[in-house]
């Protein structure tokens, strides 16, 4: 069973996002099982879910690192557990 | 389970920009089994009962809010009413010193806020009740952590005329700082998370964890991008938004108890609000058209919000609890604080706000040297609107020293800045000097 979480970054469109954000959570063992990304006006959002069950770090050790790739590239970048989305947007 | 990008969109706005977070987590824990007949012995005591919690309660909310990647602004603590822990010693001393220990546990464990130095005096004071009555003045202005009330009226009851006074006296001699963490109140629920009303009430466990949830700016969003709509179009979406508030108070709550190994015990769906920009209820109610709050329209927006709020909510938690309706404290708002010190609120006003909603007369201030007669006059307005439409009101008011009205005091925090409104009347007031208990309204007869 997964345990997982979604990462979403926003910031100005740049080379290397992706897989700058991919690359810490490879690092860790944690797995993309969906993703979706999209450029508007110059504004790159992503959103990705990623299965955190057989990561070698905690969630807060995770965002850590993926918050100062963020700076490092310029975007914002926020991890939240899939609970939140599941508890708000299904009844 | 799979989500829709603007489904993922919407909650991530809610959380990142429109101030959507958790105002607090509370533990309530028992601590009757600590009352003792002398002063050390009853501090020592409720050390001893507290320390387990208190050790795993910080802890325990920074894991939970780190795992969601939620935002939990305060940690709090609920004890029982401080005045049954009073009963065996009857002394003001012992409620002093257990008021030392309880601060000093606060600071040392990362507690925000400890709620409980409370009374129920509604039909009459008892010993411990007395000796609490005493004590308020010091335990307040002598700590800065520390929250109580005394529930002067009740449904089955009536209104105690004599504990009205009390009441008012207790508040003339709070420090404005003090008088933030005090409330008179009716009808106060045992399973409040939010201060100063928070308290272990008699039915609970031993400990359960209690939930009070912010984000009125992600309401005030909602109506905004909604001008045309009529008004059950724009009922059914501050319900929706009210529902996905509620329900992220329901799973930080559920993920606290857990880690806690305590019981789950209530959300309160109130939308409370906060000083800051984006985050007031006032806001809501002129998104929906008032030209500005306190103008006529103004009980009729709030009526509508409280019960979209409600029934939003009420789907949203099998666990409903604490005031679950909608408060304004009046200085923890940054909009509607603003009005009143422009002086487009007055205490009538919040009276006939009082009747939709649970604000009562929240966080106004008053000058410190207003009679007592006219302050207890104010409380046993709210005390019989709480008794007559059964349901939970308090009164907190902040007595500013040389304050006039208009003038504004700056509390901090998410205290904000407490407006000053006059009281209509000065000198004696002859009604509230009469003794005893004005009895319960009919209310109470329906209830067998």
């Amino acid at each position: 069973m997964g345990d997982y979480v979604v990462v979403s970054v926003l910031g100005a469109d740049r080379v290397g996002i992706v897989a700058g954000i991919a690359s810490v959570l490879a690092k860790h063992n944690a797995n993309i099982v969906d993703i979706s990304q999209t450029v508007v006006k110059d504004i790159f959002s992503m959103v990705m879910i990623v299965d955190v069950s057989k990561a070698d770090v905690d969630i807060a050790a995770l965002r850590r690192e993926l918050e100062e790739e963020g700076r490092r590239l310029g975007v914002m970048v926020a991890v939240h557990h899939i609970d939140v989305f599941r508890y708000m947007q299904r009844i | 389970m799979r989500f829709d990008p603007s489904e993922i969109g919407e909650v991530l706005e809610m959380v990142l920009f429109r101030e959507l977070d958790i105002r607090a987590v509370t533990l309530s824990v028992n601590t009757v089994p600590a009352a003792r007949p002398s002063a050390a012995e009853l501090a020592d005591a409720l050390e001893e009962v507290l320390l387990p919690y208190l050790k795993r309660l910080r802890p325990a909310v920074e894991k939970v809010a780190s795992r969601l990647g939620v935002r939990i602004v305060t940690v709090r603590l609920a004890v029982s009413p401080m005045s049954i822990l009073l009963e065996p010693s009857g002394k003001a001393e012992a409620a002093l010193e257990a008021a030392r220990r309880l601060e000093e546990l606060a600071v040392k464990y990362g507690v925000d806020m400890v709620g409980g130095f409370s009374g129920f005096i509604h039909a009459g004071v008892s010993r411990g009740d007395r000796a609490l009555i005493e004590a308020l003045p010091d335990v307040l202005n002598s700590t800065t952590r520390l929250a109580g009330f005394l529930n002067v009226a009740s449904t089955y009851t009536g209104v105690n005329l004599d504990a009205v006074r009390a009441s008012a006296d207790v508040v003339l001699s709070l420090k404005p700082h003090a008088a933030a963490r005090f409330a008179v109140a009716a009808n106060a629920p045992e399973d409040v998370p939010f201060m100063p009303l928070a308290y272990h009430g008699l039915g609970l466990p031993d400990a359960v964890v209690n939930i009070a949830v912010s984000g009125p700016g992600v309401i005030e969003a909602v109506v905004r991008n909604m001008p045309d709509a009529d008004v059950r179009t724009l009922h059914d979406a501050v319900k929706r938004a009210a529902f996905k508030i509620t329900r992220l108070g329901e799973l930080v709550g559920r993920e606290v108890a857990k880690e806690l190994g305590v019981e789950f015990g209530a959300v309160d769906l109130s939308v409370a609000p906060s000083p800051k920009v984006g985050d007031s209820v006032a806001a809501i109610l002129e998104a929906m058209g008032l030209t500005r709050v306190g103008s006529p329209g103004t009980v009729f927006a709030l009526a509508l919000f409280v019960d979209a709020v409600k029934k939003g909510g009420a789907m949203a938690t099998s666990t409903v609890g604490g005031l679950s309706g909608a408060f304004i404290p009046v200085s923890e708002d940054a909009v509607m604080s603003k009005a009143a010190a422009e002086g487009h609120i007055t205490f009538d006003l919040l009276k006939a706000m009082a009747a939709v909603c649970n604000t009562g007369i929240d966080m106004v201030g008053i000058p410190a040297e207003a009679p007592r007669d006219a302050v207890a006059a104010l409380i046993a307005d709210v005390m019989a609107l709480a008794v007559h439409l059964d349901k939970t009101l308090g009164v907190r008011l902040i007595p500013v020293p040389g304050a006039k009205p208009g003038d504004v005091y700056d509390l901090g925090g998410l205290y904000g800045q407490v407006a000053v409104i006059g009281l209509p009347h000065s000198g004696e007031v002859a009604l509230v000097q009469r003794r005893g208990v004005a009895p319960p309204g009919i209310e109470r007869l329906k209830k067998g």
